[in-house]
Order: structure tokens, then C-alpha cells, then sequence
């Protein structure tokens, strides 16, 4: 079978994320960037079911020169080959969108699967629009039912698995009061939450093998899709600094505080 | 002259940093304290290839460059010096075969290191002789398609776990170091004995043993190099790992910077946290400042080793400047502590322990300094 997944170029979560003092953006000088980890996970995922079912896994991502680095990533963990969208600049959720069904129109997967957000803005929109724009079916928030910890997670069992005709997947997607279990013809859009798997490592001569991997670049234009945003971002600003707490003499005076001042009690 | 790293450097470091703090570091106070073999931590460092990083990809390494390999042994000795001290032996004792083994002894002795685990260890060190290699007492004799091996090695990393051996002997002790021979020892031969492991003040996790060689046979092909090439294979080599050596140093420093960093951001006293006292400022200012020197003396003696220039006198800058470095870095990490940076529950002392040792191996500071001079009045 053939996947399609996602590797969105994010900030890494470790470095110190500063917004700059006149709102426009975040203060880009010093700042490490990585594979977005929702997407990690989906790459993952991919290279599970092509180890189980044979087949190949794409990897596309969309942005400057650096996006190739995030590329570079799935194609060391082990993906086949990948799709660089080379666009600089804004966009929004649904030129991403756009962007992908373009991508997924000339490429053909059987499946598509793409974290179920990306850690930068937490939109959780393009598996969902993507969906949608190819009138495909859709499993978001895929997860597993064993823990990270089990023998299936150590030996790299797909947790989201075809159906005996191989026409299907069936996905077990986290929902709030529990998990619910989908099947979704295929072709369809899997989006992954945060416990479907543990990504492997990338290995050395995986990182080494990278380097010989095919990059095919395209642009918006040669896919024919208008990236216009239609979502301007106006301004962004830190959330207020915390207030230090303060040290209360007594339980009296905690509960006249709690009664009197924060009024929960 | 280019000040950054490339792409695949910058992914190769990703890779042995993420090693290194998620499989390492959880598990290095363990290992120091018990001084037990990290043979898991060992195991993924295999599946990762970050075992054998010198063996040249036609015959199963990933033949990283020099340059490549310093980059990622400061992350793996960020993680833990004793593991990365175990992971590099291997590349240690192959380093001979890759620089002068012949195309069969390459194809023979290096091929099986990717088929699974297995150790290597470099065997050069004896009890009278370290540093001063020429005074090397153990013998082989030649005798028909064998050669019969005498004496004592101490110091072997891994030898407890190796399944290979190189080992330096001498054919002629009259000749001195023109009478050093390296020899591949393969699995354990008869009259090989290997003693229980040292009781080390740091770099607990790595395996240091002495074996002792009581007629032990080792075919002709299994020589390296003519008889009395081994000193130049040794020194070679040594040119070779010294780099290496000098970058855990780099790795151990950064490790006991980061932490300084965040405990000084912490702890308070007179009011305020104590990195807003000048004093630690300093302290701190300085270990930054030497460790990234250290690193990039380091760079450059991989960088010329790549160009294929000899980096004698380089390196021994590097290892020599590095290991002194660490120790002082590590040291005032352990005073930014206070009393806690002596206790074991805390993570600077292990740093000062673990440091101790590269001012040590592969050629003391002192030795270092002697090299150094020497170079200088060529």
C-alpha cells in the first residue's frame, strides 16, 4: 500500500519561545526547529503498516529551503521518498489543505495520515479539510488500546490495521469518554494523537541513507492552488506572566482568602 | 572557513542527543553506581550504528568523518562519559585494522561488527607501560604461520565483553618501540585470561579489565601492518581517537554547565537566586566560555584528520586543553552546588569523577604537554 504523511516543519518545544515586542511574529534568531511530533508519530504509523503490508511511504512537506531538514528526518527514520512544497510566507489552514489534496490527487495514496494537530498553533483543521476536499473518509485521533509500554508497541505492531479484504482500516480513536473504534474505507485521512505509538530513532546509516533519497520540490503553482490567506494573523502576545503566591499565617486566614477574596468556598 | 554545522551534522547530532537523553540518562546514575555493563544502553547504541561509527561503510559501519564522529560523541558523553567510553572502544580497537589492515584483514576483522553486539578492545597499556609504549613488555614470538603472544595488558576497556582483541606486542624487545607488532586476537583463545573489572573512581559503566596472554597463538593474517610497524599503527591511532576523547571532555563540561545553569537560576541565598551574585556569574561565564573553546580546538583536529593532514600536535592541543577543562569545569560546577554538588543525589559530582579519568587515558595531560613541546621543536 501507499501513505502519504505529513512532516510540518514546528519550533522545538525545548527552546525558549519569544514573541517579539511588536506582535508581528515570534523571535525566530536562535531557535531550534523539529518535525512536528504529532506528524512524527504518523510517519511511524506508516512505516509500520508498509513493514506489515509492503508498500511505500511518502513524505511531503510544505515551506522555505529549512522544511527539508523535517524531510530529511522521516526519510532517516525510513520513509521512501518525499514531496517538498516550496512556499515561503503565510498560509492558512485551508491553503494547507489545498495544498495536500493537490498533492495527494498526483501521488494517489491509499491513505493519508497526518498528525491531528500541529504543535505551533494547535489548529487541529487540515486532516479534517483535507478530507473533505477529497471527499475521503476520515478517522481523526487515531490511538491505540494497549499502553506505549506493551509487547506490541516494543515490537512495532501497526496499531491501525486493514481489514482481512484490505479495503479498509480500522482506527481507535480517543473521544471523550473513552475510545470509540471506526472502520473507513480506504482511501481515507487518519489524523494520529499523541499515544498511536512511539516514533523510532532515527539511526545513523538511516541518516546516512537519507542523504541519497529523492526530494521532488514542487510549488503552489505548479498545483494550481491559490495560497491567498484568507486568515490574517493580527497580533500575537505572550500570556500574562504568573503573580508570585503569597505564604497566609493560618487556616483562618486561608479560608477568609478563599471565602472572601477568590469566593470558591 | 565555515562556522556551522551542515544539515546531516546537525541531523546526526539530533540523533546521538536524543540517545543520549532518552536511553542514557535515565539509566547512567545506575550504572555508576553499581558499575554494572550498560549492555542495554549498548544494545540500542548498536541499532542506532552508533557502535562502529569509524568502520567505512563497505564493510557494515556507518563510516562517519572524523568531524561527524566528534559531534556525536560530545552528545553521548553528555549522556553518561563511562557509556560513550564503551561505545568509542569499539572504534578504538578497529581503528588499526581500518588504517592499516589489508583489504582481506578489513573484509575478515571488520565485516562481522554489523551481524550483532560484540566488543572490541584496543590492547596496548601495560603495567610498566603506558605512555611510554617503547617499553613494552609483551612478547611475540614467531613460530612457523603463528605467532605466540606473552605478557600482561591492563586498563582494556570492554576486555571483559570483547570477542576481539587488538593487541601490541613486541618481536624484538632490544629494538624498542621498532619492535612493536599489532596482532587481531579473535574470540578467547586459549591462554587468554581476562581478570575481574577495576573498581574505578569514575566511568563506572564502562568494563576495565587486565588480560593476561600465556601462549596465546594468532595466526600470521592476523598481523597488522610488518613487524614494527605497531608503534606507528599505535600512534596513528591515537592521532586518530584523540579527538574523540578530547570531545567528551567537551560533552562532560557542557553537562556540568547546563546543570550549573539551572540550579544558580534556583537556589537562593541572601534573597536571591545565587546566579545573580557575580561571583557565580563568573564561575559560570568561565565554563562556558573554556567548553566552547575546547570544542572548537577539537573541530579543528578532526577537520585537518579529514583533509587527510596529520593533526599530532592539534589533537594533543584538543585533548590536552579539554581534559584539564572539564576537570575545572566539572569542579566549580560541584562548588555552584554547594554542599549538594557532593552528594551522590545530585548529578556534578558524577561529572567531576567521570572527568578525572580523560586528564588520564589515551595519554596524560602531562604526556599531552610532552607531545606538545616536541611538535613545537620539530
Amino acid at each position: 500500500m501507499k501513505i502519504l504523511v505529513t512532516a510540518k516543519r514546528v519550533e522545538d518545544p525545548e527552546s525558549k519561545i519569544k514573541v517579539k515586542p511588536d506582535g508581528t511574529g515570534i523571535v525566530q534568531e536562535g531557535l531550534k526547529y523539529k518535525i512536528n511530533p504529532f506528524d512524527e508519530i504518523g510517519v511511524e504509523e506508516g512505516l509500520r503498516l508498509v513493514a506489515k503490508h509492503q508498500g511505500e511511504v511518502v513524505v511531503v512537506s510544505i515551506g522555505g529551503k529549512e522544511v527539508q531538514e523535517q524531510l530529511r528526518h522521516a526519510l532517516a527514520m525510513g520513509a521512501h521518498r518525499a514531496v517538498w512544497v516550496n512556499h515561503t510566507g503565510p498560509l492558512d489552514q485551508l491553503a494547507i489543505a489545498g495544498l495536500l489534496q493537490k498533492v495527494t490527487e498526483k501521488e494517489k495514496p491509499d491513505l493519508v495520515i497526518l498528525g491531528k494537530q500541529s504543535i505551533d498553533d494547535d489548529q487541529n483543521q487540515v486532516g479534517q479539510y483535507l478530507a473533505e476536499f477529497l471527499g475521503w473518509g476520515q478517522a481523526t485521533f487515531a490511538s491505540k488500546v494497549e499502553s506505549l509500554e506493551s509487547e506490541q508497541e516494543k515490537n512495532k505492531v501497526p496499531a491501525v490495521t486493514l481489514t482481512a479484504d484490505g479495503k479498509a482500516v480500522r482506527v481507535v480513536r480517543e473521544v471523550d469518554n473513552g475510545l470509540a473504534t471506526l472502520e473507513c474505507q480506504l482511501p481515507a485521512v487518519v489524523t494520529t494523537d499523541l499515544r498511536l505509538n512511539q516514533p523510532r530513532y532515527a539511526s545513523l546509516p538511516g541518516i546516512m541513507k537519507a542523504k541519497s533519497k529523492p526530494i521532488e520540490e514542487l510549488t503552489p503553482a505548479k498545483l494550481g492552488v491559490d495560497v491567498t490567506p484568507a486568515i490574517q494573523v493580527l497580533k500575537l502576545s505572550s500570556p500574562p506572566a504568573r503573580k508570585a503566591g503569597i505564604k497566609v499565617p493560618d487556616v483562618a486566614a486561608l479560608v477568609d482568602k478563599l471565602h472572601n477574596e477568590a469566593k470558591v468556598v | 572557513m565555515e562556522f556551522q554545522l551542515t544539515e546531516d551534522q546537525r541531523a546526526l547530532q539530533q540523533a546521538a542527543r536524543k540517545y543520549a537523553r532518552e536511553v542514557v540518562r535515565p539509566k547512567a546514575a545506575h550504572y555508576d553506581e553499581t558499575a554494572t555493563f550498560p549492555r542495554d544502553l549498548l544494545q540500542t547504541a548498536f541499532e542506532l550504528g552508533l557502535l562502529n561509527m569509524a568502520i567505512p561503510a563497505e564493510y557494515g559501519g556507518v563510516g562517519l568523518s572524523h568531524l561527524d564522529q566528534t559531534i556525536v560523541a560530545e552528545e553521548l558523553s553528555w549522556g553518561c562519559a563511562g557509556v560513550a567510553t564503551s561505545i568509542i572502544a569499539n572504534d578504538l580497537a578497529n581503528l588499526p585494522i581500518i588504517l592499516h589492515g589489508t583489504e582481506e584483514q578489513k573484509q575478515r576483522l571488520l565485516g562481522h561488527f554489523a551481524e550483532r553486539l560484540k566488543f572490541a578492545s584496543f590492547c596496548l597499556t601495560e603495567p610498566e607501560a603506558g605512555s611510554d609504549v617503547a617499553g613494552m613488555q609483551t612478547t611475540a614470538r614467531r613460530e612457523g604461520d603463528e605467532y605466540v603472544i606473552n605478557g600482561a595488558k591492563c586498563f582494556i576497556t570492554n576486555g571483559g565483553h570483547a570477542e576481539q582483541y587488538t593487541v601490541f606486542a613486541t618481536v624484538d624487545k632490544a629494538k624498542k618501540h621498532k619492535g612493536i607488532t599489532c596482532f587481531v586476537v579473535e574470540g578467547r583463545p586459549k591462554g587468554l585470561t581476562v581478570s575481574k573489572h577495576e573498581n574505578k573512581m569514575g566511568q563506572r559503566a564502562s568494563d576495565t579489565v587486565s588480560l593476561t596472554f600465556e601462549d596465546v597463538r594468532v595466526p600470521v593474517k592476523n598481523r597488522i601492518g610488518e613487524e614494527g610497524q605497531g608503534f606507528a599503527v599505535a600512534m596513528a591511532t591515537l592521532d586518530n581517537s584523540r579527538p574523540l576523547t578530547a570531545m567528551f571532555s567537551v560533552g562532560i563540561a557542557r553537562a556540568a554547565l547546563e546543570h550549573s545553569m539551572e540550579y544558580s537560576s534556583q537556589r537562593k541565598t541572601f534573597g536571591k537566586p545565587i546566579i545573580e551574585h557575580q561571583a557565580i556569574q563568573f564561575m559560570i561565564a568561565d565554563m562556558a566560555m573554556n567548553t566552547h573553546a575546547a570544542r572548537m580546538l577539537t573541530y579543528e583536529s578532526a577537520w585537518l584528520l579529514d583533509q587527510g593532514q596529520r593533526n599530532t600536535l592539534q589533537s594533543s592541543y584538543a585533548k590536552c586543553f579539554a581534559a584539564d577543562m572539564a576537570m575545572k569545569v566539572a569542579t566549580d560546577a560541584v562548588q555552584v552546588y554547594g554542599g549538594y554538588g557532593y552528594i551522590k543525589e545530585y548529578p556534578v559530582e558524577k561529572l567531576m569523577r567521570d572527568a578525572k579519568l580523560i586528564q588520564v587515558y589515551e595519554g596524560t595531560s602531562q604526556v599531552q604537554r610532552l607531545v606538545i613541546a616536541r611538535e613545537l621543536f620539530k
